[in-house]
Parts: structure tokens; sequence; C-alpha cells
């Protein structure tokens, strides 16, 4: 903690930055650095060890793994560049945000938005604090990209609603503690007969079973609902107005599929200097295969203006407030920017590359593999690439209003 | 659009204002009905200088106003949706130069008539079709430059040559062993290859072993810019075509095939735009300037070729007249994708500013 002399003299943010860096020496244990990959897997299996649970918990009571909000419910209270300088010093110390999950990306931004004072008391402070992990009940077996078409089914029953369906691609579903989803309280109405609320995974009726992946693993679930009772003050917003609050949260979701820095760490380094690694290079220590060159460098350009893009939609965003309709343009272009990086991957480690398990494939290799397969999906979940140019040239371009 | 300060808004909304009332697509019409050389209405071009449009990267204290690329970059933006035919960029992208390489009595000599519009100036390296300022044989013996230059930009109007010698680059007035031989090209604008034979050269010498590099980078992403407001005015040109054709019953933009398409243009644009407005910041900020000014140079001719093509294919057959605007676009774009390094050198260039 900055001394009270200290602050006076340095600016509020140089505190700030002083304060984090000591909260880190103070909290973050030396065996955990560097980790983050491999341990923020706050939607997956991972088991918590004392460590990592001892940093979750210190995090938390900061409020600091959801910075900018409000702290009334538990979040930092911070401001943008607060939020950008915890970020700065964790990724300088080698540590991760322990708090995150879809809690955090797209349910507790929306419920911020639209949930009841008793709501947001109930439900975002675990959040922020990294006790509760939520899943996604949207899709359905024909609710894929028309998704309201769904027929899941909340039967009112004065006091509660009874739930009757099924849900798909519940990512997550097999570990979750609660679900929000959008379900159907009107038959009479596709769109205005849809409404939002929040479902205890362990309620009785509620069961689960995960489908396994091209990719080898089972991220996500089938879920399926038996009279389930769902009492009314789980409903959020009013009943009919879940179509909009559900497609609210997914322009959270697609800012964080695409939305740069999640999607950058992920990417890892520069392909051309994996390239060089294991490709044989001409006496400039250029690449031998011009082909292959061109296609690194062609990608790599690319991949950089789809980040001064992102880049660029936050600046705005913040004069506009919120996600905007820029989003659409970044999950379409950033999901296939990553399918083209898998792909230029396997091309420049050969068969190498190709690994499905064993000791002679490094962890690297087979997790790449793994990725390509299960990054053919990015361009599906959110929102396909045709849903995305549907709205892009419907929304943005304004391509239906001059019949 | 990136986020501007207030004068950055003005200048963008006069430049704008201007170009759309006074510097139609008919005006650029007019100029090439006019078939002379240098391609472009003096008249408007004083008036430009007198906007202050002329002297935007130009220090005060010698008689600009020191805005900065990003801003030069929003003028030429705007001027390129409407083709406005002019020395401008020509003349920034030498100014350029002789602020980063010259002494301060050149800068004093040339930077306020460059500033004000009485004087044109233009940059000379390549020596060939293509773009290669690895193989300059352009040389000086006693202040006396001797070689030939290909396909310069504006050259019939430019009144001040910034020419790339194998040991540096040179200032050469037009006059004396200066002759030019037009080279008409596609666009319609003034191009010709000039010969120096033993012409009078003076030497910039500040600005460090990078100074052609650093000018180039300049003339990237200022070309650029200028290649994104042709594709801006093309995309939304064939977007409000596509609003009002009628086939089968049925406005054009109702089809999905033709909506998907626009938004794969779209994102393209939106690439583009991030990609040249970093460039022209990135040129103002001092950092990270030749890897900016690439990826400018790559997204700009990537984008522009595939919207520059789409709008011709959109239009359908009207698309092929002279009577519409949306071919001018494409044959100015192809000229434009050539210079400065076409998409290919340009891919070598990032490669090897990688390090692969």
């Amino acid at each position: 903690m900055a001394t009270q002399r200290q602050s006076e003299v340095l600016s509020d943010d140089e505190a700030f930055r002083e304060e984090v860096q000591a909260f880190l020496r103070d909290n973050f244990p030396e065996e955990l650095k560097n980790k983050g990959n491999l341990l923020a897997g706050v939607d997956g299996p991972t088991d918590e060890s004392t460590t990592q649970e001892a940093w979750r918990k210190a995090v938390g009571k900061r409020g600091w793994g959801t910075p900018t909000w409000p702290k009334e419910y538990g979040g930092g209270g911070l401001t943008k560049a607060q939020a950008k300088i915890i970020d700065q010093e964790f990724a300088k110390a080698g540590a991760y945000n322990p708090i995150g999950g879809m809690g955090v990306m797209m349910f507790g931004p929306t419920l911020l938005e639209y949930g009841s004072e008793e709501q947001k008391r109930e439900h975002i402070p675990p959040i922020t604090r990294g006790e509760i992990r939520w899943c996604q009940g949207y899709s359905e077996p024909n609710a894929g990209s028309d998704l309201a078409n769904l027929q899941t089914f909340a039967e009112d029953k004065g006091d509660h609603y009874v739930v009757n369906g099924q849900k798909t691609w519940t990512s997550g579903g097999q570990w979750a503690d609660k679900c929000f989803a959008i379900v159907r309280t009107d038959k009479s109405d596709k769109h205005k007969g849809i409404s939002f609320m929040l479902i205890d995974m362990d309620a009785p009726g509620v069961e689960v079973r995960p489908i396994t992946m091209i990719s080898g693993t089972s991220p996500f679930c089938e879920t399926f609902f038996t009279d389930v009772k769902v009492p009314k003050a789980n409903l959020v917003g009013e009943e009919g107005q879940g179509w909009t609050i559900g497609k609210r949260l997914l322009q959270h979701e697609r800012t964080n599929i695409a939305g740069g820095g999640r999607l950058a760490s992920m990417m890892g380094g520069s392909l051309g200097d994996l390239a060089r690694k294991h490709c044989e290079t001409d006496a400039n220590g250029e690449l031998a295969d011009k082909v292959l060159r061109d296609k690194v460098a062609d990608f790599e350009i690319r991949w950089s203006s789809f980040l001064l893009t992102a880049r660029r939609a936050v600046e705005e965003s913040k004069a506009q407030g919120g996600v905007s309709e820029i989003s659409s343009v970044l999950k379409k272009l950033g999901t296939k920017l990553s399918q083209e990086r898998s792909e230029l991957l396997i091309e420049i480690r050969g068969l190498q590359g190709l690994g499905w398990e064993g000791d002679s494939f490094s962890d690297s290799e087979i997790e790449a593999v793994r990725a390509w397969l299960f990054g053919k999906a990015a361009t599906i979940y959110g929102g396909s690439t045709e849903i995305q140019n549907n709205i892009i040239s419907k929304r943005v371009l304004g391509m239906l209003d001059h019949q | 659009m990136a986020v501007l300060n207030e004068e950055q808004e003005m200048l963008r909304d006069m430049a704008r204002d201007w170009a759309t009332n006074e510097s139609p697509v008919t005006e650029f019409r007019k100029v090439r009905a006019s078939g002379e050389d240098h391609a472009y209405d003096k008249s408007a071009y004083a008036t430009m200088a007198e906007m202050g449009w002329a002297g935007v990267i130009i220090p005060e204290d010698h008689g600009g106003s020191d805005f900065g690329f990003m801003s030069a970059g929003l003028v030429v933006e705007e001027l390129g949706k409407t083709l406005t035919a002019s020395p401008l960029v020509a003349t920034t992208i030498a100014a350029s130069a002789i602020v980063l390489g010259g002494s301060e009595e050149q800068k004093a000599k040339w930077l306020p008539r460059l500033a004000s519009g009485e004087m044109v100036a233009t940059l000379a390296v390549d020596e060939g079709a293509h773009h290669d300022p690895s193989a300059i044989e352009t040389s000086v013996s006693g202040s006396k430059l001797t070689g030939k230059k290909a396909f310069v930009h504006e050259a019939h109007g430019a009144d001040l040559f910034v020419v790339a010698a194998t040991d540096g680059l040179y200032l050469v007035e037009k006059g004396a062993g200066v002759s030019l031989t037009t080279r008409k090209l596609t666009d319609q604008r003034s191009h010709a290859d000039v010969i120096f034979e033993g012409a009078a050269a003076d030497k910039l010498e500040g600005g460090g072993d990078s100074l052609l590099d650093d000018v180039l980078d300049r003339a990237r992403v200022l070309t650029a810019a200028e290649m994104l407001g042709m594709a801006q005015q093309v995309f939304d040109t064939t977007l409000d075509y596509l609003k009002q054709r009628v086939q089968f019953n049925q406005v054009l933009a109702t089809f999905q095939a033709l909506q998907h398409r626009m938004a794969d243009l779209f994102a393209d644009l939106a690439q583009m735009r991030s990609a040249v407005e970093a460039g022209l910041q990135a040129v103002d900020g001092g950092f990270g300037v030749a890897r900016a000014a690439t990826i400018a140079k790559a997204e700009a001719n990537r984008v522009l070729h595939t919207i520059s093509n789409q709008g011709i294919q959109l239009h359908g057959g009207i698309g092929m007249t002279d009577e519409y605007d949306v071919g001018f676009y494409l044959k100015r774009a192809r000229v434009l994708e050539a210079s400065f390094g076409s998409s290919g050198w340009i891919k070598d260039r990032f490669a090897k500013l990688s390090d692969y």
C-alpha cells in the first residue's frame, strides 16, 4: 500500500499502480506464476488447490476480478484506466485473473443492466468472488441459428413456473451451479413469448449429458428439464422480455469471443517465429518456402488489422457506451482468423502438427490439434458467421428497409 | 472512424463539404476532358492551399499548421471519395522528405512555397514499372544528377522533384537537364518518366540512413488514405444502388447472396480503416512506423482491390459504362495499388520487418 505521503506526490493512477503491485507481492503465490492459461478454466472441471483457492479469494475480496463492476455488488468500482492498470500489473507479475467464466463475461453485465435490485444482490457478489459457475441455456435441437424457435416451456403455476424441454450445447453444463436460460412463456408469439430466467442446475428434474466432440473433449452438454420448479423471483425483467435481454447478452458473448484480448492471449506467439523454427530457412534467414512465407505474412497483416479494429471498437464504444453493432463484425472476423491460424500452424508443423496422443508429441502440439478441431465451432456458436452476416446487412447496412 | 480531436473534426468536415460541393466526380470528368498533361484544376488546387491543406504536415514556422499525418489523411480521404485530381498527396510526401532530411536553409527555402500552394513537388524513386527502392541507379557527381525515373506521380505540375539517388535523396528543380515523357495511365492522371541529365541537385543531408524508407512509409500511409476514401465511396455507392435497383420484382438489397457479400465487404472495410488510421497515427507518434505503414498499405491494397471489383460486379452492366463513376475508382485503384508497394512487395517487406 502506498503511504499517505507518496500518494500526495504521485498521480492517482500511479498510486493505484503501487497499490496493485503491493497486493501482488503480498498475495500472489510464486508457484502459480505464468500458469494462467492452464488454471483459469473457470467453466471447466479444474479442481482447485489450496493455493489457487487462496489467490481466488484474495482477488475476489477486492473485487478486482471484475474491476469495473459496482462496489455495492462486490465489484471493484474502479475506472477503466484503473482496470487497465490491474491487467498490466497482473501480466507483468505473471498472475492470472482467477475470476472469470460466463458469469463474468456474459451473465453479470446483462443482469446488472436488466436485473432487479434483489437479483443483483443475490447473484452478482458470488460471481465477483468466483464461487458460482453459470452456464447458458439457449440453443435447442430445433433452435440453433433460428434461436427464437425455442420450445422449452415454462408454465405459470402462480408463485412458480414448471419448466419442461431440452437445451443443447450447454457449455460446461456438467460443472455449472446455475443456468441462465431463455424459455417460452407464451406459445402464441415467437419473439414476445420468450422470457429470461435463472434455473438451479441441482433442482430436481434437471439432467445433464456431456456430448463428445470431434476434438475428443466434452465441453458441451445436452440439458433436459422435466417438471423443474423455478420460483417467480428467478424471472429477469418481465415476461416476454427474454428475447431482448437474451440478445443483449449475445452481444457481450460476441465481443468476448472476438474482443481481441482473450483471443490474442489464446493465439500465442508470431506464426513467423514458429515457422522459422520448424521450416527451412535460406541464406538470408528467410523462410525458404516462399509460398508459405507469403501466406504467413498475409495472415499476420490481416490479424494485425483485426486487432486494430477491436481496439478501435473499444475506443469508439467509450463515446457511445456499452457494446455496439460492431460486435458482429469482430465476431465474424476474429473467429475466421483464429481458424486460419490453426490451419497454418498445422501446415508449418507438417504431420508432427496432427498428433492425437502419445509421448512422441509435445503437449503444445496435441493442444494445437484439439484447438484446431474445437475451433471449428467458433464460426457456428454465438450466432454463426451466416447469422452475423444477416445482422450486419440488415441492422447495420439497412438492406431490408428499402422494399 | 478513429476518435478525433476538435481541430481534426473541423478539418475533416471542411474537406468533406468542399469535396462534395465543389469537387464532385464531375470535376474530375472536366479535368479528363481538358486533356491537359498536368491533369488537375490549378484554381481548385489554389483554393485547397488557401484552406491550408498543402501545409498540414509542415511546421508552423515554415508556413504550415503542423497538424500531422492523421489530419492530412482525413483531408486526403475526403478528396479520394470524389476522385479529386490534385497534386496534394505528391506535394505532401515531397514536403515530408524536406521536413525529415532538409537543412534549415532548405526548409526555409521550399516549405513555405509548398504550404502556400505556390509550388508543387513530387517524389521520384522507382526506375521501372515495379516499386523497388533497392534498385536505384540514378547517381550524382559534382552536384549534377543523372538518371531516369519511371511513372512519377504529378510530374507535369511539379516545380520540384525529390529524387532518390544511390547515395541519398536530392532536390532537383524543373528546368535545365530535366525532361518528361508522358506516360498516360488508365487513371487519366499525371504520370511521366522523368529524365535527369546532369541536373543541378541539392542533397538532403539530414534524416540519417533511413531517410528514403521513412519518406516511403509516409508515401504509403497517405496513398492508403486516398485509397480508403475511394473504397468507402465505392461501398456506399454500391449499397445505395442495391437498395434502388429492382429485378424479379424485388429490390436487389433483399437478396441474401448480395447481403452477405456486402457484409463481407463491410468487415473488410472496417479492417482497412483501422489499418490506415493506425498507420497515420503511428507516423505522428513516431513509434513502430515502418510496420504500421506496411500494414496500412497492405490492407489498403487488399481491400480496395476487392471492393473496386465488386463495385463493378454489383452494379451489373451499367457499372461497365463510362457514364457511371464506379469504373474510375477501379482504374485509379490499380495505379495506387502498384505505387509504393504492390501486395506481393508489401508482404515481402512485412516478412522482412518481422525477421522471417
